[in-house]
C-alpha cells in the first residue's frame, strides 16, 4: 500500500479553503431557498432574496461569498486502514492554508493576540485549529475545511452549569445567547450547541456541531428532540434574517454530547452564518482525491 | 414601505424622508471606512483628506490588489457596524455624513445624533460580499494608503444594495424594536419550555 502523498494533501488543503469560500453546500442552500419559500415578511423575504442572488453570483463568477475568510478549522479522520503521519499532516494543513491566502490571494485575518500584527496568510502559532479523529473501518484521510468567520465567532459562549440547572438550564442559556447575538451573527444561523463533557470539550463538540448537514437529526432521539424543540424556540423570537425581524433566525440547531463529571453540566454554544462554509476531501490510498462537503 | 434611489452628497431633506423599512439603492460614491480609519480621525485627531460633507459610508475592510497604480477589487463586504459605535456620533457631527451602511446596527449615541442632524443607517445583507463586489464598479481612489485595508476607499457603485433603512432620523431604530419583540414574546416560550 502507498504512503499519503503530503504534497497532494497540500494542495488539497488549499484547494479546499478555497473551495469553502465559494461554493456553499447543498444542504446548507436547501435551506436558505426553503426559508425564503416560507418567509411572511417583506423585508425578511427581500434579504433572503439577496442571499440566494450572492449565492448564484459567486459560483456563476467565482467570486468569495463573503469578505470574511475566516481562520482556518480541518477536521481530520484517519482511518485505519491509510495509516498517516500526524505531524506531516498537520504541516501539510497548515502550508496549504497559508498558500490559499496568498496564491488565492485573499485577505488573511490571523493576528497575533497582542500586537494584533497580522501576517496576512491565515495562520499562525496554534493555526490553523486541527481537530482529529480516527475510524478503525475507513480507507482513507478524510479532510474537512472550515473558514469561520468572525461575526458568528464572536457569538459563541459556554458556561458550566451545575447539574440543579438541569436541562431546562441547558435549553434558557441557548434561547438567552441566541437572542442576545440578535443581528451581529449574520442569521439565519446554524447554532451548534455541546453538552457535558469538560470546559475544552463542549466548545470543541459546539464546533463539531456547526458542520452537521442542515436536516441531520442528533441519533439520541431524546436530544433530537431537544434540537426540534429549540429551533422552533428560536424561530418564535421573530429576530429574523439579519436580525430585521422575520419567521427564520435560525436554519437548524445541532447538538453534540458527551459524558460529563457527576457535578458538572456544561454547555456551549457555537453559532454559524448563513454562509455556513465548508468542503470535504477523502484522500485514498492510490493518491485519488474525491470533493464533496 | 417606499423605496428610494440615493446619489452622495445627501442633503438633510433626503435623509428626513426615509423611515425605517424602507429600502433603498445607491448610485454614484461611497465611501469605505472602518476601526483603523475612524481611529486615526477622532483618537489621533487628524482631519481626513477628502471631504465626507453629505456622504455615504461604508463599514469595510476591502480585499484589493494594487496593479500599478489601479486597485484592483478581490472581494469587498461589509462588517459588522457596532464595534464603530464610539466614532460615529462624532463622524455625523463633525464631518457631516448622512448615511451609514453596515450590518448589525449601531446604539443609542448614534441614534440621537442622527435625530438631531438628519443621518441614517442602511442595512446591507451581512455575508452577501460577491454581490458587494459586482455593485462596486471601481475603486476610484484610496486615501491613507498606509492604513490598507482600513484606510479610506472612495468606491463607484451601481445599483448598490438592496439597503433597508434601520435606524432613521426620526429615533426609530429597527433592530432594538425587533429585539424589544423577542424579549417580549420570551415568557411565553420559556413557559411552554417549562423553563421557570
Amino acid at each position: 500500500m502507498a504512503g499519503l502523498d503530503y504534497h497532494l494533501l497540500e494542495d488539497v488543503a488549499k484547494e479546499l479553503y478555497i473551495k469553502a469560500l465559494k461554493n456553499l453546500p447543498p444542504d446548507v442552500k436547501a435551506a436558505l431557498r426553503k426559508a425564503y419559500e416560507r418567509e411572511t415578511k417583506d423585508t425578511a423575504r427581500e434579504i433572503f432574496r439577496t442571499i440566494l442572488k450572492n449565492i448564484e453570483v459567486a459560483e456563476e463568477q467565482n467570486l468569495l461569498i463573503c469578505q470574511d475568510t475566516g481562520l482556518p478549522i480541518y477536521m481530520v479522520t484517519i482511518g485505519s486502514k491509510f495509516p498517516v503521519d500526524g505531524a506531516r499532516v498537520a504541516k501539510a494543513l497548515k502550508q496549504g492554508a497559508q498558500r490559499a491566502t496568498l496564491e488565492h490571494p485573499f485577505r488573511g485575518s490571523s493576528t497575533h493576540p497582542l500586537t494584533r500584527i497580522n501576517p496576512q496568510t491565515s495562520v499562525g502559532d496554534g493555526l490553523p485549529v486541527i481537530h482529529w479523529e480516527f475510524d478503525e473501518n475507513a480507507g482513507y484521510l478524510d479532510v474537512l475545511m472550515v473558514p469561520k468567520g468572525s461575526g458568528s465567532e464572536n457569538m459563541s459562549d459556554m458556561k458550566m452549569l451545575y447539574p440543579a440547572h438541569g436541562i431546562k438550564g441547558l435549553k434558557k442559556f441557548i434561547l438567552d445567547r441566541v437572542i442576545e447575538s440578535g443581528s451581529n451573527p449574520c442569521p439565519p444561523c446554524i447554532i451548534g450547541v455541546g453538552i457535558g463533557g469538560t470546559a475544552d470539550l463542549v466548545s470543541v463538540l459546539a464546533k463539531k456541531a456547526i458542520v452537521r448537514p442542515v436536516g441531520s437529526k442528533n441519533p439520541d432521539p431524546q436530544l433530537a428532540q431537544i434540537e426540534e424543540e429549540l429551533l422552533d424556540a428560536i424561530n418564535e423570537t421573530g429576530i429574523g434574517p439579519m436580525g430585521l425581524g422575520g419567521d427564520t433566525t435560525a436554519l437548524a440547531v445541532h447538538i453534540q454530547s458527551a459524558y460529563t463529571h457527576i457535578t458538572q453540566n456544561p454547555v456551549a454554544v457555537n453559532t454559524q452564518c448563513w454562509p455556513a462554509r465548508r468542503a470535504r476531501a477523502k484522500i485514498y490510498s492510490d493518491g485519488n482525491v474525491q470533493y464533496g462537503f | 414601505m417606499a423605496h428610494y434611489n440615493l446619489s452622495a452628497p445627501l442633503s438633510e431633506n433626503d435623509v428626513r424622508q426615509l423611515k425605517v423599512l424602507d429600502t433603498a439603492t445607491v448610485n454614484g460614491t461611497i465611501f469605505g471606512i472602518r476601526d483603523a480609519t475612524q481611529i486615526r480621525m477622532f483618537d489621533h485627531q487628524q482631519d481626513p483628506p477628502v471631504d465626507l460633507r453629505g456622504a455615504i459610508c461604508l463599514h469595510t475592510a476591502p480585499s484589493l490588489r494594487k496593479i500599478g497604480n489601479r486597485w484592483e477589487k478581490i472581494c469587498i463586504g461589509t462588517t459588522t457596524s457596532s464595534r464603530m459605535e464610539r466614532f460615529t456620533p462624532e463622524l455625523i457631527e463633525k464631518y457631516g455624513v448622512r448615511a451609514i451602511v453596515g450590518k448589525a446596527g449601531l446604539l443609542e449615541g448614534s441614534l440621537e445624533v442622527m435625530k438631531k442632524l438628519g443621518a441614517c443607517y442602511l442595512a446591507i445583507v451581512g455575508g452577501a460580499a460577491a454581490l458587494e463586489t459586482t455593485q462596486i464598479e471601481e475603486v476610484e481612489e484610496v486615501y491613507w494608503e498606509d492604513l490598507h485595508p482600513e484606510a479610506i476607499y472612495r468606491f463607484r457603485v451601481k445599483d448598490f444594495g438592496p439597503l433597508i433603512v434601520a435606524m432613521d432620523s426620526h429615533g426609530n431604530h429597527l433592530y432594538f424594536n425587533v429585539k424589544k419583540q423577542a424579549i417580549e414574546r420570551l415568557p411565553g416560550i420559556y413557559k411552554r419550555m417549562g423553563i421557570d
